[in-house]
């Protein structure tokens, strides 16, 4: 090969500046004929869509934010005036904020289950975000140390006063229940997983036939079972906490799916990984404990994220059985008398749909990019 | 090596240890000790329930299904008065269930499908529109939705007298949905039986039309064939009949309607809670069983001459449905379940009459909790055989 003489020969180096295109198919008039309007069908989708939007757009943005009220002490602010129309009554969840985040947590105590929410997110944060340090520490500091010194600041003792459960509320008790629901329910499901591909036949038969009863049965009849059914199962004068009634319901249900989901993870994990720990002479609990589960485990991680999302939601069912967490706190004020107009109902419910709405979108997010991330170690 | 195994082998320590570590007795024990845990626990569990229950003189037994019910129920199916027994409550509870369940799912899947279909369309304003319903009523609980949908919306609408108006006589106002009510006259029966007819010769058409395209190769418009037998049939009968169907029209007297049917708003609540929260999660399901199909698999179609619709009708559509079925049946169950939140709105279903009422009432409530546990754990059961059974059916055949 000879060089190229770079004074008789002209070589172009880098590309041609691409044409733009004909302004009918580019720019914003041609994305618009490209994704709304490219056949007869898209056009009429796309104005009765513009024709829906408008109709329904405008008197919801002026319910929502123009009309509303936003300031006010009492009922008073919410009522219409000389003919007016009143939107959204925000004075009543301003006015009820704290009662919707801690129930009747006394006052001067409420500086305890805030410390513990915010170590909780800041705690969740960290384990959560992959490239933090000490991560690991901190999942085991989030699984031991932090749900004592929950306990403790929560329920009082050792210095602190003692609050009763039936005094928590609000948020509190929908994250108390969520939080030691997903908690309770990892261990059980993992033995329940374990269990349910065991090859001893009668603790196969336990384990499927204990996932199938709760799996097959509403959350609402196991939380009537927790509240009515747990204390003639006791001995009598035993009587459990209302909260903690629940929380066993909750736990159990939970601990079906959670082992539905790990039951997933195990079989996805090839045979050679099985035939490779036994080959090494590990045992059954040491195979599972350092080379399966560590595996199982991480795969299943979106699964978990996403019961937890379900779980997340069911926790307002504890509202049946008389337990306040965020809508049954907002579902009680509706009967203020101090409060009551027509428009403290549907402002309440939006405002706690937008609460859980925040939750679990965040967490369905932080599912698909982990789920994405998991995938790419995978592929090859 | 022999020589030592052998000598090892003799000392009852090291026979121990042979038994010890033998990982079938080991197996055995170790079932046998869950067993005897599970076995003592039930003791001790029935041994407290027996004593609290002596305490509390309510007797165990079902003889409470016989007694007088004395509660009403605002939606019944079937006859119940205040006089009629428990066991009678459990069937009306049991019919409403059905009732909001067999609608939800109707309802549900066609709103799935629609927005599922949606999401994928070339259409950015449909597509925007679709994600933006589904991430939104997804995250939000669905006994949320329901008090939203009863508290705040069917509650505030105004009475029967400014109702809002929809053709065929309908009218949405605070009562609920009133329409028009169907009469069925004399030999109507007659009707239905033609329906059957046709519905089993349609099938049996088809069945036809399947062999001979599979021995010569002849297709057969069975699609439209069959459409017109199962309308035809009992059409011709009905009008032979001299059409034994008239409809009662609901009528404004005073401050409510008379007559007609009426859904009531609590029912209304459910339907539309349930089946839009529950659409949301069908509409996922179908968005990924068609994502599942490759596109290899419509380019070979098209190029084996199939036209659009045949190539969704005939390939992408049963590929679809295979990877569709079983998570669309889990959401079938999900929403059976999810009907028991129907307690919090006051629509009388099973949890709200049976677990409810009854168990107020009488306060059997391991009675009562055991029967409602079993019935929705049977309803699952049955589904589950049923979509196991059919799955095995579609199941992709490999070589």
């Amino acid at each position: 090969m000879s060089r190229i003489e770079t004074d008789t020969v002209f070589v172009r180096r880098d590309f041609l500046e691409p044409e733009a295109p004909p302004p009918s198919l580019g720019g914003i008039p041609g994305w618009v004929r490209k994704n709304l309007f490219s056949s007869p069908f898209n056009i009429a989708i796309s104005l009765s869509m513009l024709l829906l939007l408008a109709w329904a757009l405008p008197p919801l943005i002026r319910w929502l934010f123009i009309d509303a009220v936003w300031t006010g002490t009492n009922r008073e602010a919410c009522l219409p005036k000389n003919g007016e129309t009143v939107g959204a009554c925000w004075a009543f969840v301003n006015a009820k904020l704290a009662q919707f985040t801690f129930g009747s947590y006394p006052a001067d105590q409420r500086w305890r289950p805030s410390l513990v929410m915010i170590v909780f997110f800041v705690g969740l944060a960290w384990v959560a975000i992959p490239r933090m340090p000490w991560r690991r520490q901190a999942v085991w500091l989030m699984l031991t140390a932090f749900p004592v010194a929950t306990f403790w600041l929560l329920y009082g003792g050792l210095g602190l006063p003692i609050v009763e459960t039936s005094n928590w509320g609000g948020l509190l008790v929908t994250l108390v229940v969520a939080i030691t629901g997903i908690v309770a329910s990892l261990p059980l499901g993992i033995l329940l997983a374990l269990g349910r591909r065991s090859k001893l036949p009668f603790i196969k038969i336990v384990s499927v036939v204990f996932i199938e009863v709760w799996r097959g049965v509403p959350l609402i009849t196991v939380l009537f079972m927790a509240s009515v059914m747990l204390p003639l199962f006791l001995p009598t004068g035993v009587n459990f906490d209302k909260l903690l009634r629940a929380l066993i319901g909750v736990a159990l249900f939970t601990g079906a799916y959670m082992a539905e989901t790990i039951r997933g993870g195990l079989q996805a994990i090839p045979k050679g990984q099985f035939e490779g720990a036994a080959s090494l002479g590990l045992g059954y609990w040491q195979s599972m404990r350092l080379i399966i589960l560590p595996q199982a485990l991480k795969i299943v991680i979106p699964g978990i994220v996403n019961s937890f999302i379900s779980l997340f939601k069911d926790t307002s069912l504890v509202m049946i059985i008389g337990l306040y967490d965020l809508l049954g706190s907002i579902q009680r004020n509706f009967s203020d008398a101090n409060w009551s107009t027509p428009s403290i109902a549907p402002t309440g419910l939006i405002f706690a749909a937008a609460v859980f709405w925040v939750f679990c979108f965040s967490m369905s997010r932080y599912s698909m990019y982990m789920e994405r991330k998991l995938n790419t170690g995978r592929k090859r | 090596m022999t020589l030592r195994d052998k000598t090892a082998d003799e000392t009852p320590r090291s026979w121990l240890r042979a038994v010890l570590y033998d990982a079938t007795i080991r197996g055995w024990v170790f079932q046998g000790l869950v067993l005897l845990f599970i076995i003592l626990f039930a003791l001790w569990v029935i041994h407290n329930t027996a004593a609290n229950l002596r305490a509390a003189n309510i007797p165990f037994g079902f003889d409470f299904l016989n007694m007088r019910a004395g509660f009403d129920i605002s939606q019944k199916p079937i006859d119940y008065t205040l006089d009629s027994s428990h066991a009678q409550a459990f069937k009306v509870g049991l019919l409403n269930t059905i009732i909001v369940s067999v609608l939800g799912i109707i309802l549900a899947t066609i709103i799935g499908f629609i927005v599922g279909i949606s999401r994928l369309s070339s259409n950015w304003l449909l597509a925007r529109a679709a994600t933006v319903y589904v991430e939104t009523l997804r995250n939000i609980p669905l006994l949320l939705q329901l008090l939203f949908w009863y508290k705040a919306v069917l509650s505030v609408l105004p009475g029967p007298r400014q109702g809002l108006m929809l053709p065929f006589s309908i009218n949405l106002s605070n009562r609920g949905l009133t329409m028009p009510r169907p009469i069925v006259g004399e030999g109507f029966g007659l009707v239905m039986w033609a329906l059957l007819v046709a519905v089993v010769a349609a099938w049996a058409l088809a069945r036809w039309a399947r062999r001979r395209q599979a021995a010569t190769g002849q297709s057969f418009p069975v699609i439209r064939a069959s459409l017109g037998i199962v309308i035809g049939l009992p059409l011709v009968v009905f009008l032979i009949l001299g059409a034994p169907l008239t409809f009662e029209l609901p009528e404004l007297k005073g401050f409510n309607f008379v007559g007609g049917m009426v859904v009531h708003p609590e029912l209304t609540a459910m339907l539309l809670g349930i089946s839009l929260y529950t659409a949301t999660f069908i509409a996922e399901t179908v968005r990924a069983g068609i994502l599942a199909v490759s596109s290899g698999q419509s380019e070979a179609a098209f190029s084996l001459g199939l036209r659009p619709s045949q190539t969704m009708r005939l390939i992408v559509v049963p590929q679809a449905m295979r990877v569709i079925i079983p998570p669309l049946t889990s959401q079938y169950l999900n929403l059976t379940k999810n009907s028991s939140l129907a307690l919090a709105i006051g629509y009388p279903d099973l949890v709200a009459v049976f677990a409810g009422s009854t168990l107020n009432i009488t306060g059997h409530a391991i009675e009562v909790i055991a029967i409602t546990m079993a019935v929705y754990l049977a309803l699952s059961l049955i589904t589950a055989a049923l979509m196991n059974w059919f799955n095995a059916r579609v199941a992709l055949v490999e070589r």
